[in-house]
């Protein structure tokens, strides 16, 4: 539905242009949900906005439901960005239009009849649960109401595509999840392919079916959420998913924490399972094969897209031979094992 | 105070009205244009023409920092060929027709350059000409703005007609200048400047209550 063909953007030129994207290729299949996640400055914001053009990339093609937009003409484009609508983290609702008026206005844009404006407006107000605020202004309302009148504006020229630029990230918690079930019901009921930018790993959980890491303006990573969760391929994809995870060692511990063994350390270690691992009963294996306790010091289990995954950190105390075997006989399973650092024994 | 004194003030405030009134007009039908054409041809706007928006700025200019009082006998020729006199109402309208264009094209853009650029960018991606960003999204955005620098340029122009018309314009100012400035008579002057507090404070209102109203931030 959405692909991205090598898109590049510059901005500037000579000694000052700065590359904000760099090759990507991206591909978006009818009715899914695309998760794109990266720190500020990354590119998310000129990627999102290179798929209906309002950044025009300095290369690469650009398609939407089979439709070459970068090969379209100023009119022609006017005509094609009906297909794709687009919210905001900001909402970018007009103040001076009523609810109504705001989601009747991409109507107007394309000059629909009053009646039909009319027609089109009530039920999209009745799904996104407006109803009975059409006659307010956007001043009177909550940032998850506003972005409730955005999604339905962003819906009324029937797209097929919608576009959310951190359509979450002005909005807390709770309000937060709200729009993402809207966002996930609109998915399902209407067929419509999503294509989200977000710094939030919460978003990319609760709906995303795919997901792209973008870094320094280029795709480093893409998978399916339920693997990205489990096992992010790249560095970057680890450290989002810990801190995702809040699985960071406890500060008492990373003080104590050497980088080198020694005679009387033991070794601590962040474990990630996922799949068949979470069922093995790993602990007890370690203590009765190798002679070694486990301290567990965190743990934590997540449901991830109907996927289980588990985190822990824990020291393994025991000889310098027995954990050594305990870290290989970890490995030799499907799991994540990380030495995070040694610590003095303290028995 | 004699009646004719009090027909003389009448007659002149309705002077002053009729020069704020149709200079006000016409600097806002033409004004109004010239702001918009100021701020959707500047660089990375909706309808970016650095030259043009050059040339317009520098032509805005010129007319924005020519003292009022030089334009109002610099221009006489132009002035009696629209209105075929260089004395009278009419013809003080001209100067201050002209002086106010600039004043509210760049009071305008001022208003213009409120909007948030998001919402010029979500029109842009629901497929909006730049003829609807301006109709459907800039002036009805900027609107309490646009009326609170029509209201400024009002009262401007009340206090320039006064000028205007004490080169042979009547009005307000042309009767303070003779009966209470050359023939000394401080009643007249203090009635004269009296009116034209009393209407500098109801145009100002009238505008304030209009921002309110046309405003939903």
């Amino acid at each position: 539905m959405i692909t991205l063909e090598r898109v590049s953007k510059t901005y500037g030129s000579g000694g000052r242009a700065v590359q904000a994207l760099e090759d990507i290729d991206l591909t978006v299949p009818k009715g899914t949900i695309h998760g794109v996640i990266g720190l500020s400055g990354a590119g998310k914001s000129t990627l999102i906005r290179c798929v209906n053009l309002l950044e025009r990339p300095s290369a690469g093609r650009v398609f939407v439901d089979g439709q070459e937009l970068t090969a379209l003409n100023p009119a022609q484009l006017r005509q094609a960005r009906h297909q794709c609508g687009m919210i905001f983290q900001h909402f970018n609702l007009l103040t001076n239009r009523s609810v109504y008026d705001n989601v009747a206005l991409p109507l107007e844009l394309m000059r629909e009849s009053r009646g039909a404006i009319r027609e089109r407006v009530m039920p999209l107000l009745e799904l996104t649960g407006l109803a009975d605020k059409a006659r307010q202004y956007p001043a009177e309302l909550s940032g998850g109401q506003k972005q409730r009148v955005a999604i339905a504006r962003a819906l009324a020229s029937r797209p097929k595509v919608l576009l959310c630029d951190e359509a979450t990230s002005a909005l807390d918690p709770q309000t937060t999840t709200s729009i993402l079930s809207l966002l996930q019901e609109i998915n399902q009921q209407l067929g419509l392919t999503i294509l989200l930018i977000t710094h939030e790993m919460e978003v990319v959980k609760s709906i995303c079916h795919r997901v792209g890491l973008i870094s320094d303006g280029r795709l480093v990573e893409e998978a399916d959420v339920g693997d990205f969760f489990t096992a992010p391929a790249t560095r970057l994809g680890r450290e989002f998913l810990n801190d995702f995870l809040e699985l960071e060692p406890p500060q008492a511990l990373v003080e104590r924490l050497e980088t080198e063994a020694g005679a009387h350390t033991h070794p601590v270690v962040r474990l990630t399972f996922s799949g068949d691992s979470v069922s093995t009963p790993l602990i007890s294996r370690l203590a009765r094969e190798h002679g070694i306790d486990v301290s567990i010091l965190q743990a934590k289990v997540e449901s991830i897209q109907g996927r289980t995954l588990g985190l822990m950190i824990a020291e393994l105390m025991g000889s310098a031979e027995q954990t050594r075997q305990a870290l290989a006989t970890l490995e030799s399973f499907d799991l994540h094992v990380e030495v995070l650092g040694h610590v003095q024994r303290t028995d | 105070m004699s009646s004719a004194l009090i027909d003389l003030v009448w007659q002149s405030t309705l002077e002053t009205l009729y020069m704020v009134a149709v200079s006000s007009l016409i600097a806002a039908l033409l004004g109004v244009p010239l702001g918009v054409l100021l701020y959707v041809t500047r660089p990375r706007q909706i309808l970016a023409q650095p030259v043009i928006n050059g040339l317009l700025g520098v032509i805005t200019n010129v007319g924005r920092s020519i003292p009022f009082i030089i334009l109002l006998v610099a221009i006489i020729p132009f002035t009696r060929m629209i209105v075929g006199s260089s004395i009278g109402t009419n013809a003080a309208a001209v100067p201050l027709t002209i002086a106010a264009i600039p004043f509210v094209a760049r009071l305008v853009e001022g208003a213009l350059n409120e909007v948030s650029p998001g919402l010029v960018e979500a029109a842009q991606s629901m497929g909006a000409t730049p003829m609807q960003i301006i109709l459907k999204v800039l002036l009805p955005e900027a609107r309490g703005g646009i009326i609170n620098g029509l209201t400024i340029t009002v009262v401007a122009l009340v206090s320039y007609s006064a000028m205007a018309g004490a080169v042979g314009g009547g009005g307000l100012g042309d009767l303070g200048i003779r009966y209470g400035y050359n023939r000394f008579n401080p009643t007249v002057m203090l009635i004269t400047v009296v009116v034209l507090v009393v209407m500098v404070q109801l145009f100002q209102s009238l505008g304030d209550y209009l921002v309110r109203k046309s405003d939903h931030k």
